[in-house]
């Protein structure tokens, strides 16, 4: 008979004990150390309708979002592609306050198509965001907490790519592009196609000082003194430029201050999240993965979409990536062995033994009558055995 | 830390105008592919390989990081969508250009136009743009033979000196693209690798402007 009635959809994985193990554990000491940094845990719902998951933050995922009519209401509905629109939303509608407010979440999210090559349609999503703060020490908190997640999960070495979006929105304002110039710009940029650029520049006819700020753009990528160079190569920029540049800058200080050891890769044309973020751009990467592990951004006055524009910052990564790339070190707790008895008051005093132990968080697994395997083969080290009138335990 | 560089190239054409490219950059492959059975190449450097695989593989490779850059021809990358790999660098080798291409004063095609090509996705993009509608097949090899035989009305393909097209009594029509050979990198190698890759991106720029 043929078995693929029991093949998965592509892009659907199950995660087996020893991976549930690591997952679980990694998840649980990312909570943790959310909570120790001041950071809320928020559960949004798993399916929602359109119009507010694909609102603000969510405009790039229509098409990575899963649709279906309500039979209910009559209205289509999404499942979550992304739960950081989710959280702007219970950001700004429910959580109006005027102090900072800290939010991370994890669950898992489900797109249409998977990232890359192998990818997952179904990543376990984990991230942070912190509201109501402008200035860089709220991204410079964000992309510490993100760096401490990726530390948690036994990446050693992280690449950090920081970029700037205000950079190339400022100089495209500069130049005055229409909207389909400025995507055919953009699409040239993100594959850094030289050619590509310098026929779009000449073809518009742009003045060639903006021109030249524009193709400069392309190679300002590489270590600190990119940012040197930047200062130097966009000083014709306008006002706006200027601030996107020394706030990263800023930014860049101060993170070093806190991680000198840390790698960092500028990259002034990276233009992740282009639509929705307003400031600093970044992502995480390993060696060996073409893709980002880790990413995220600033992206101010999402929420006034939902009543309350109020600047923001986050990350957000997946924790099966991380549990793939990292070494999480997974001790699988030895258990103990218990026989299974027939007396009534010998059960009692067995029972009352092993609930002792499994309060003490022993793991305590009872014989079934009639079951094969032997204690050690079912990860036993320890036995309950009864000795001198009395229930107790010896070594295997 | 790993240091090696693997770089994707495709034998004939593209990897004969690209080897005296590589040669500026000071990298010399020790075996030819052309005799050689092995697909990974290693040059006088430790750390530089060469794989050799079909052109139509090698932004695969780039994008998914089994190789580090690679050279690739404008048609395939626009086939291949080009996402996921920066293309820095025109190498201005195996120039040709994209057409359409049919028989000498074929009467217009009433309804859906037939197009026979290896570049399935430029061809739809290319007609979509200009509001024809279309029904696209996929061939693998021997485009000129499609219209002969009534497969299809037009074919779409890369077209050099023309002298194919006409030994089979079509010619050449409208214009898609230009095409040359681009080097191509992997976007995380860029970010990972960045004093490697654009010191031989810079050398490579040099020879070419060369």
């Amino acid at each position: 008979m043929k078995q693929d009635r029991w093949l998965l959809p592509e892009g659907i994985e199950e995660v087996l004990p020893h991976q549930a193990r690591q997952l679980e554990h990694l998840c649980r000491r990312l909570l943790d150390i959310y909570d120790n940094w001041g950071y809320e845990q928020v559960m949004p719902p798993f399916i929602e309708y359109l119009e507010s998951l694909l609102t603000g933050t969510g405009n790039d995922l229509d098409l990575q979002t899963f649709k279906l009519t309500d039979q209910l209401s009559g209205r289509m509905m999404g499942v979550r592609a992304d739960m950081t629109p989710q959280v702007s939303r219970i950001a700004a509608h429910h959580l109006k306050q005027e102090i900072p407010l800290r939010l991370c979440y994890m669950g898992t999210v489900l797109r249409t198509r998977p990232d890359g090559f192998a990818g997952s349609r179904a990543p376990m999503q984990m991230g942070a965001e912190l509201y109501g703060h402008q200035g860089v020490e709220s991204d410079v908190e964000i992309l510490c907490l993100m760096l401490e997640t990726l530390r948690q999960a036994g990446i050693k070495q992280p690449y950090l790519d920081l970029g700037h979006v205000g950079i190339y929105r400022g100089l495209v304002q500069q130049a005055g592009l229409n909207n389909s110039q400025e995507a055919e710009l953009f699409d040239a940029l993100q594959r850094k196609a030289r050619t590509d650029i310098e026929i779009c520049l000449s073809d518009w006819k742009l003045d060639s000082q903006i021109a030249t700020m524009l193709i400069a753009l392309m190679d300002l990528n590489g270590d600190e003194e990119v940012l040197e160079k930047a200062g130097v190569l966009l000083d014709k920029a306008g006002t706006s430029v200027k601030a996107a540049l020394d706030n990263l800058k800023q930014i860049a200080t101060q993170l070093k201050t806190r991680q000198p050891d840390l790698n960092i890769h500028y990259d002034l044309a990276e233009l992740r999240g282009y639509n929705y973020h307003t400031g600093v751009v970044f992502a995480a990467y390993v060696q060996g993965r073409g893709q980002a592990i880790a990413q995220g951004g600033r992206y101010d006055d999402i929420g006034e979409v939902f009543g309350n524009a109020r600047p923001a910052t986050g990350f957000s990564t997946d924790l099966k990536i991380l549990v793939d790339e990292g070494e999480i070190a997974s001790k699988t707790k030895k258990s103990i062995f218990a026989p299974a008895v027939m007396d009534d008051n010998q059960q009692i005093e067995l029972t009352g033994f092993i609930t002792e132990l499994r309060q003490q968080g022993e793991r305590v697994i009872q014989f079934l009558p009639g079951q094969t395997g032997s204690a050690s083969e079912m990860g036993c080290d320890r036995e309950v055995v009864f000795r001198d009138g009395k229930w107790e335990l010896t070594a295997i | 830390m790993n240091n090696t560089l693997t770089i994707a190239l495709s034998k004939g054409r593209i990897f004969k105008e690209t080897l005296p490219l590589l040669k500026h950059a000071g990298i010399e492959p020790l075996d030819d592919p052309e005799t050689s059975r092995k697909l990974i190449l290693d040059t006088n450097h430790d750390n530089v390989k060469l794989v050799i695989i079909r052109a139509s593989d090698v932004p695969t490779y780039v994008q998914y990081g089994a190789a580090d850059l690679g050279v690739a021809g404008k048609d395939v990358l626009m086939e291949h969508g080009g996402e996921g790999v920066y293309e820095p660098l025109d190498l201005h080798i195996a120039k040709c250009k994209l057409m359409t291409a049919g028989f000498k004063n074929a009467p217009p095609v009433n309804g859906r136009l037939r197009v026979a090509t290896k570049f399935v996705n430029c061809a739809r993009r290319y007609f979509a743009d200009k509001g024809q509608q279309v029904e696209v097949i996929k061939l693998y090899g021997s485009m000129e033979l499609a219209p002969i035989v009534g497969l299809a009305d037009i074919i779409v393909d890369v077209v050099d000196t023309g002298n194919t097209l006409r030994a089979n009594g079509l010619e050449p029509q409208e214009h898609i693209a230009d095409i040359s050979s681009r080097l191509i990198v992997n976007k995380a190698s860029m970010k990972m690798k960045h004093e490697q890759v654009k010191n031989l991106i810079d050398l490579v720029a040099e020879a070419v402007a060369k």
